[in-house]
């Protein structure tokens, strides 16, 4: 069967994981139908949205063809075998080009696989392709790519979100069935608001960072995004879990050995967040959001999170610190662009400056002052310090409630070029997802509304954040409010 | 708050070669920025707090195990920009920079 075959039309919006997969037990198309049906939609449709920087044709229509082999012999090799995935392009995948969408990196394949893609790879998961995202994973918007910016499915003139923008996009116009993106800050949770879709950030340590390049190692985590709760749910299962390359990933419980009554949760909304600059529409949407909760059954409370009001600023300052030393490794000496100079520093110099972006540049070099003899104290040790309070604040907070919930951002998606070149309008887009980052906490985003702008609806979503490693909690509520 | 001369300064520490004009509008971005997280300088925390961060400790695990000698050389190697056998090579180190 060829993909144009009129006979065989996929419902590729309503298509989920399991719907696939039983399509490929049935015979009603096979894993590399599925396949062909994306590639041609890639086609079709990338060139408008820019969502995909490499698209790996040649092995995706062989690991479909090896699945397809499996389901015709009746041995799958998992729930997810043959499922096309767009895997962020901070995630290496052996052999193919992974760029962090930098020029720095544009021609570095990747010498193994990130642990995540071993994990995948093995249960007959497809790689469709590298997704385009900010430089580096900085940004809100997508708009900081080497590689140009994504466009929102929704709107292509407004932004997809970022960093992991291609991820969402992809997700949202139906050319990949899930992805996998990354987030140190909001860069899963915001950009799968501004697409409509779901996004997981994963409890930190819950995930392996082996494989991923490195943006703020105590805030980098890699999650799955996708339609439904249930499709990233069923991603999550696949790649958490402890890996002996990461030090920092840890046992991950087997999810629902937890026994608890669902109805017995007490959902808490901060009542002191800093609500500067969020948008009425976005206010009136919590509200909703609140009431469609309470009418399922759950108990609502207000909780306090004083030190939430610093998240944003220290945020700024622990991410560049560490994006400074992470992004050191960047000389071309091993890997990736190389400019020569006159001697080894001109060479560091000429290279780092030939490719490294704007964005980038900036938060280097506010990591590097705020690490510099005479500021760290001011600055990198009283983030670390306030860092410890937002802690302390969640955690006094899950002693009286089990969920959180918030929305996931300020506004919907903006238009491209909207902030300008004000970088701190960018910043105070992750005003709320930052918390849950520099605490560790796993959170979801997940489509709440929209609302009309300019005779377009645009997407709005609610954040559940939830104590370390209950992710169960977040799937459920999730699962309540979107049936 | 952040001169022209520490902007320069810093981008030599942090190894990026700068034009004038990206020199200022560095500065202007870095002022604005750190204006802006000098506001952490008003949260109050308890003395000695610093570096604690919650559930999260510095993690090593044992410089044990090695791999196998030479296993990942060539995959390596084909990454690197300039290579001479199975080295890295590098311009020298020593002597004026």
């Amino acid at each position: 069967m060829h993909a144009n075959d009129t006979n065989m039309r996929i419902d590729l919006e309503n298509l989920t994981i399991q719907k696939a997969t039983e399509a490929f037990r049935s015979g009603e198309f096979s894993p590399s139908d599925l396949t062909d049906v994306y590639l041609a939609e890639i086609e079709k449709k990338n060139p408008g949205l820019n969502a995909y920087l490499t698209i790996f044709e040649d092995g995706a229509r062989k690991q479909a063809e090896e699945s397809t082999k499996r389901y015709k012999n009746g041995n799958p090799l998992s729930d997810i075998d043959g499922i096309p995935l767009a895997i962020k392009d901070n995630i290496l995948v052996a052999g193919e080009r992974t760029s962090a969408g930098s020029k720095i990196l544009e021609n570095y394949k990747a010498s193994y696989d990130a642990t995540v893609i071993a994990r995948l790879g093995p249960a007959g998961a497809v790689f469709l392709g590298h997704s385009n995202m900010d430089e580096f994973a900085m940004g809100s918007s997508n708009e900081h790519s080497a590689f140009g910016p994504v466009r929102n499915p929704l709107d292509p003139e407004r932004v997809p979100g970022g960093s992991s923008g291609g991820s969402a996009a992809a997700v949202a116009a139906n050319l990949c069935l899930a992805a996998l993106g990354s987030d140190t800050g909001g860069s899963i949770r915001q950009p799968a608001s501004f697409c409509g879709v779901v996004g997981l950030k994963p409890t930190y340590g819950a995930v392996s960072r082996y494989g991923l390049i490195a943006l703020a190692s105590s805030l980098d985590q890699i999650g799955s995004m996708a339609k439904t709760v249930e499709d990233a749910e069923i991603i999550f299962r696949h790649i958490c879990g402890k890996d002996d390359k990461d030090a920092t990933s840890r046992d991950y419980p087997s999810l629902r050995t937890t026994n608890y009554d669902l109805q017995t949760i007490t959902i808490g909304f901060p009542e002191d967040f800093p609500m500067q600059g969020v948008e009425p529409a976005v206010l009136k949407n919590l509200e909703e959001s609140k009431e469609k909760l309470k009418s399922l059954g759950f108990k609502l409370k207000p909780v306090k999170l004083p030190y939430s009001q610093y998240a944003v600023a220290s945020y700024y300052v622990i991410l560049p610190a560490e994006a400074s030393a992470n992004l050191a490794r960047y000389d071309g000496i091993r890997y990736g662009l190389y400019k020569p100079g006159e001697n080894l520093v001109s060479d560091y110099m000429g290279t780092r400056a030939a490719g490294l972006g704007p964005e980038v540049r900036r938060r280097i070099m506010i990591g590097t002052y705020v690490l510099s003899a005479g500021y760290y104290e001011a600055y990198y040790n009283q983030a670390t310090a306030v860092r410890s309070m937002i802690g302390k604040d969640f955690e006094r907070a899950f002693s009286e409630i089990q969920a959180i919930v918030t929305p996931t951002t300020p506004g919907p998606a903006f238009k491209l070029g909207e902030k300008g070149d004000d970088p701190l309008k960018m910043y105070l887009e992750d005003l709320f997802t930052i918390p849950a980052n520099l605490v560790g906490v796993p959170a979801i985003s997940v489509p709440s509304g929209e609302v009309k702008v300019g005779g377009k609806g645009l997407p709005l979503g609610l954040q559940i954040i939830a104590p370390s490693l209950r992710e169960d909690i977040l799937f459920d509520i999730a699962k309540k409010f979107l049936a | 708050m952040i001169s022209r001369e520490e902007v320069k300064k810093l981008a030599g520490l942090a190894r990026i070669e700068l034009t004038d004009k990206e020199v200022e509008n560095l500065q202007k971005d870095m002022e604005r920025i750190l204006g802006y997280v000098s506001e952490i300088g008003r949260a109050e925390v308890p003395k000695g707090l610093a570096q604690e961060v919650p559930a999260h400790h510095n993690v090593f695990r044992d410089d044990s195990e090695p791999h196998g000698a030479g296993i990942f050389t060539e995959k390596l190697l084909q990454q690197t920009p300039k290579r001479k056998d199975d080295y890295v090579q590098v311009k020298k180190i020593l002597g004026e920079a």
